[in-house]
């Protein structure tokens, strides 16, 4: 396990991708953590020094990449944390806490789908780039704004992204078709699947993986106040799988047990 | 300075005294069994360390969101999830540094058997320093009437938990959600508590006004962190004031400030909540800021400062 740490750090930027008018997207730079080591589909939890006692919690984040000029958080604007670290800039301080959680699995000889949802592309920029055969990685990415809104260049280059554009919600089943077909010739190869998105596409996600029995994994978004397990404010229902028996069928931490879990070892039917 | 606390009620001369290294402990709820904070401080500098509330049996707690964020605050009715005593005794306490610093238990149960055999089960272990009630829960046989609520339930439970703790302390944690807080307090006192602990959260409830939905599952829930910390002030001055044992004040602290202004109502220690989630070093935080702020302000001593306030 990769014991997390917690930092004051300086922003160096905050990058919006998005046209005026659209939806906020931005990637925000800090400096770097100096953490030991991470792994993809890991998180952070984030809180501008600014925000006096206001806003309570910090906020989570997926780790999208560490470079060794610093930490990119790539993060759509969406209430109002989000709003009011839209207006971080440079030289801001900010008190971040991670790694956080479980990573993705990475098993380089084998074909690797992912399935990114929205700003649920975050993790996948870092998983990209440390797969150590990125030519076994293909991703279907499907999202509502135009692709201008994501830092794409950088997974185009080493990765195969198909995108799908969901304008209207007649779109929705046409992705749903083409999420299973891509599924289904994953399995035919052995491989293994990993998504990220909102929870409706990733219970659908987890529907065709038990069906199909394809290997996938799902990394869970939920409220979070603490991000290190003790408010239960985050909490998945395990299946029968779990490997830890005690808790087979259980409400387990979020952000501790995940996020990023095997499908067979959740319960994701609603109301679970 | 010596920060050292020592609470023991005069007279109270069965049980054993609750030593502090410094007063400040982390409340029920907010900090885990203790282990989660470890990578962000040394948890055995804490004054003591207060788990997470304990049931008899393993509880699912309620269904999803149970949090919500408000201003200066969060909601919560995470329903009391834990993995039962018998789990927490097997698993989480043999972790802790319970030799280097107090480990007090949170019990909860409805009924008051089942208090008295929580405390029974948890006063016999070596590690746990105290017991802490929370009375703040319906008593499930006598019509769910909350046993905070009714000062004869309250005595019912503090009795039970009282005969089948030992020389461990007994902490009653008191509700702010009556009419008169200083008559569950007396109940308590009178039928054996050894210190009472306030506040819990105050009840209240968050609206989604697009969508027309509560915020939470359980639609109310108990509000926590800085907005309530004017409730907490008062309800500790007044709670001080009415009984001769210790008080430990809580609600909305983040600062060695807010422990400082606890003290000064009349509190003896104190527990950090809330803050530990905006900031989970916030705890560490604070003890290594008392000192000196105590300097600043001329407090020799935090028994000089305790209940001193000018009115
Ligand atoms: C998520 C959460 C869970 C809590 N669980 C418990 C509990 O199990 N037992 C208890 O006595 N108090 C519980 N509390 C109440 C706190 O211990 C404390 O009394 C209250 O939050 C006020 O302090 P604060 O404003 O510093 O958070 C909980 C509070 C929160 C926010
Ligand atoms: S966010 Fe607090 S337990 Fe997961």
């Amino acid at each position: 396990m990769i014991s997390p740490a917690r930092t004051d750090l300086t922003v160096a930027d905050n990058v919006p991708f998005s046209q005026p008018g659209e939806p906020g997207f931005f990637a925000l730079m800090l400096e770097n953590p100096g953490w030991v080591s991470w792994l993809p589909g890991q998180f952070v939890m984030l809180r501008p020094h600014g925000w006096g006692s206001e806003l309570t919690w910090a906020r989570p984040f997926s780790i999208s990449r560490v470079t060794p000029q610093g930490l990119v958080l790539f993060y759509q604007v969406v209430g109002r944390g989000t709003s009011r670290i839209a207006k971080l800039v440079s030289g801001d301080k900010v008190t971040i806490w991670g790694p956080l959680g479980t990573g993705f699995a990475v098993e380089p000889a084998r074909p690797t789908l992912l399935l990114a949802g929205g700003i649920g592309i975050a993790p996948f920029y870092g998983y990209a780039d440390r797969h150590p055969s990125p030519e076994h990685l293909s991703m279907l990415f499907g999202h509502r704004q135009i692709s201008d809104c994501y830092p794409m260049d950088s997974l185009s280059q080493i990765i195969d992204v198909e995108h799908f554009r969901e304008r209207t919600p007649a779109d929705i089943p046409v992705f749903q078709d083409m999420i299973r077909a891509r599924m289904k010739a994953c399995r035919s190869k052995d491989g293994l699947a990993l998504a990220c998105g909102p929870m409706p596409f990733l219970r659908m996600i987890w529907e065709y993986a038990l069906e199909i029995g394809l290997r996938t994994q799902l990394s869970l978004e939920q409220r979070m106040a603490c991000g290190v397990g003790a408010c239960l404010g985050c909490v998945t229902r395990t299946s029968m799988h779990w490997a830890d028996a005690e808790k087979a069928g259980l409400p387990v931490q979020t952000c501790t047990s995940g996020p990023v879990f095997w499908a067979e070892d959740i319960d994701l039917k609603a109301g679970a | 300075m010596d920060m050292e606390v020592k609470l023991h009620p005069a007279g109270h001369d069965g049980v054993r005294p609750l030593s502090l290294k410094n007063p400040v402990m982390t409340a029920s709820g907010t900090f885990g069994c203790g282990a989660e904070f470890m990578p962000y401080g040394n948890i055995a500098r804490l004054g003591g360390i207060v788990v997470k509330g304990l049931s008899l049996r393993a509880r699912e707690g309620n269904p999803l969101p149970r949090i919500a964020e408000t201003p200066s605050g969060m909601l919560n009715a995470v329903g009391l999830q834990n993995d039962g005593v018998e789990a927490f005794i097997r698993h989480r306490l043999p972790a802790l540094p319970w030799q280097d610093v107090p480990v007090i238990a949170n019990i909860y149960a409805s009924c008051a058997e089942d208090f008295g055999e929580l405390a029974g089960i948890l006063s016999a272990e070596d590690g746990v320093a105290a017991v802490e009630v929370n009375i703040s829960c319906p008593n499930v046989r006598e019509g769910g009437v909350l046993f905070g609520q009714d000062p004869v339930m309250a005595a019912k439970v503090t009795g039970a938990v009282k005969r089948r703790a030992g020389t461990k302390p007994v902490i009653v944690k008191l509700s702010p959600n009556v009419t008169d807080i200083t008559v569950i307090a007396r109940a308590a006192e009178d039928a054996g508590a050894d210190m009472l602990a306030c506040i819990n959260t105050v009840t209240g409830m968050a609206v989604d006004l697009e969508r027309r939905v509560p915020l939470l599952a359980n639609i109310v829930g108990g509000l926590s962190g800085p907005a309530i910390k004017p409730v907490g002030l008062r309800c500790v001055w007044q709670v001080s004031r009415a009984v001769k044992i210790p008080v430990i004040g809580m609600g909305g602290i983040s600062s060695a400030r807010d422990v400082l202004e606890y003290i000064l109502v009349g509190a003896h220690a104190v527990q950090v909540g809330t803050a530990s989630f905006s900031d989970p070093a916030a705890t560490f935080r604070i003890v290594d800021e008392l000192p000196g702020l105590c300097r600043r302000l001329g407090i020799e001593r935090l028994d000089d400062l305790r209940g001193a306030l000018k009115v």
